[in-house]
């Protein structure tokens, strides 16, 4: 098993922290993980993103060029990723800020209105959650609990509180594609 | 020990205080900010000194006072910044300190870009700076490997009173992997004893000269062949390198670093489609590890050394085939990277 997964979208929605919560998810069910950030002189609003790699041999190339999943969380980034995913790959895209149709007919693709979601859950950050609750629903790479685990790791003691929206998110991105 | 997800830069930083480095001098240059970053706080808490200096020549120059004073030191850099450092490395080479200098290459030349690259061979296996030496220059491939890698540059240093190279790519800097960190604490690795290093005079012993000015150019000619007698020691005891899938190639791969990995992925689908490749990868740029190559020119059909640049350590593959075997080249520059399918390619054209 090799899955290459690409997360993008403008900084600022998370779209590096969906993709290191993916990897350290995968470290929990003792699957090889990398991760790899797009780097340049980025700012916020800017592009963003990411390839994680979830194998269970070691990983040759840490660069996402054709994925297996694309998560598309802007406009700017279904134009210039989708005619990267592989045939038969998956497309997941927030269809609350992309206003454009998928042209692809050779892949599985849903659309998430991530920010809808969350909106209607009360917070609007937890947009990323929400499409990591539909990737995780529809791929089922990762089991729900090793995700909210990598997310109690990363916002620690000090963040605790944000848990439970967080859970929601997961919980009603998972809902909206099933 | 669990495991932790780790970017390359902040794992070579932490895995250098592990193997006992406590002086860190640097200058900011992306791709690997993350490691003056990282020092810049983790430095105060095990006592450490961390000093972002005014340039990176004068970052160098504090690593000579650190390493002459005895201290496991530290600096990092890239593409531009090293070539600023060449000096410093001569003098430090000269004087036989030891150190550890990493550079996270980006492309070249010039400012170029802080995209990756692996433009920066030439000048780590050649020495860089002026003069007749070299310097060991170690090449993870993994942010696990580069771990280790760093501990072992430290070990090195020490062991053969030399400055180390830890080279690595842009990709090696910025991605996470899971690592495992020595456990041994935080000052369990103390340097070993340094009778030669400049501590302050007692009386008690000769004075420690730390030195690289020999105006006799008999006195000088001396202090090179023992120079060489050392590069030579290393060239036979340190050499690394690791192999795969190379007994029944009919093409055997060369690609260090993260090329490496890009090339594996090729090498598993041509394997997948009935061809048979294989690939060294040398851990140790210098000393190179000829031997491997040497042997596989008996059994394999052809090389393809595969770079991100135009073509160096090619040359070093080619010394060791000899003539024997065609080697090939493919590699992108300026911070282009090979894909996967771009190497597919070009294996087939050279099986």
């Amino acid at each position: 098993m090799e899955k290459r997964i690409l997360i993008a979208g403008f900084g600022g929605q998370g779209v590096l922290l969906m993709g290191q919560l993916l990897s350290k998810a995968g470290m929990h069910e003792n699957m090889q993980v990398c991760w790899m950030p797009s780097y340049g002189p980025e700012m916020r609003g800017g592009e963003a993103n990411c390839g994680v790699v979830l194998a269970d041999e070691p990983i040759g190339s840490p660069l996402v060029t054709e994925p297996d999943v694309a998560i598309l969380m802007n406009r700017p980034s279904l134009d210039k990723f989708e005619p990267s995913i592989a045939p038969g790959g998956t497309l997941l895209y927030n269809s609350s800020l992309i206003d454009a149709e998928p042209s692809r007919t050779d892949i599985k693709v849903y659309d998430v209105p991530c920010n809808d979601i969350a909106v209607k859950i009360g917070n609007a950050r937890v947009a990323n959650m929400v499409m990591l609750g539909a990737f995780n629903a529809l791929t089922e790479l990762l089991p729900a609990e090793s995700l909210l685990e990598a997310l109690r790791e990363t916002l620690g003691s000090g963040k605790e509180h944000l848990i439970p929206v967080n859970q929601q998110a997961l919980a009603a991105g998972a809902e909206s594609v099933v | 020990m669990a495991k932790l997800l780790m970017k390359g830069n902040e794992a070579i930083a932490e895995a250098a205080i592990r193997a006992g480095c406590r002086c860190f001098f640097g200058y900011p240059i992306t791709p690997q900010n993350q490691i003056p970053e990282y020092m810049s706080k983790r430095m105060p808490q095990v006592g450490g000194t961390f000093l972002q200096a005014e340039s990176e020549v004068s970052a160098i120059n504090m690593v000579y006072g650190a390493s002459g004073a005895g201290a496991r030191v530290m600096t990092s850099s890239s593409g531009p910044g090293v070539s600023l450092k060449q000096e410093g490395i001569s003098y430090l080479a000269g004087a036989q300190l030891p150190c550890v200098i990493v550079n996270i290459m980006r492309g070249g030349p010039g400012l170029g870009s802080i995209q990756p690259s692996q433009g920066d061979y030439y000048q780590a296996t050649r020495g860089g700076g002026h003069g007749d030496y070299r310097l060991p220059v170690l090449a993870p491939s993994s942010v696990g490997e580069a771990v280790e890698l760093t501990r072992k540059a430290f070990d090195l240093a020490d062991k053969y009173r030399t400055p180390v190279i830890v080279l690595g790519d842009g990709m090696i800097g910025q991605m996470m992997e899971p690592v495992e960190l020595p456990d041994d604490g935080e000052s369990a690795r103390e340097p070993e004893s340094k009778p030669w290093a400049a501590r302050g005079w007692d009386g008690s012993s000769p004075r420690a000269i730390i030195n690289s000015l020999y105006i006799d150019p008999s006195v000088l000619e001396q202090h090179n062949l023992a120079l060489q007698r050392k590069f030579a020691e290393i060239e036979k005891a340190e050499t690394s390198f690791a192999s795969e899938r190379v007994e029944d190639a009919d093409l055997v791969i060369a690609a260090y670093g993260t090329m490496a990995r890009i090339a594996r992925s090729a090498i598993r689908m041509a394997r997948a489609e009935g061809l048979k490749v294989g690939m060294i990868r040398p851990v140790t740029l210098w000393p190179f590890p000829s031997e491997p190559f040497a042997q596989a020119a008996r059994t394999a059909k052809a090389f393809l050394t595969v770079e991100m640049s135009a073509g160096q350590m090619v040359d070093d593959v080619r010394l060791a085939v000899a003539g024997r075997k065609p080697v090939h080249f493919y590699g992108r520059t300026g911070g282009m990277v090979p894909t996967v399918r771009d190497v597919l390619s070009r294996i087939k054209e050279a099986v």
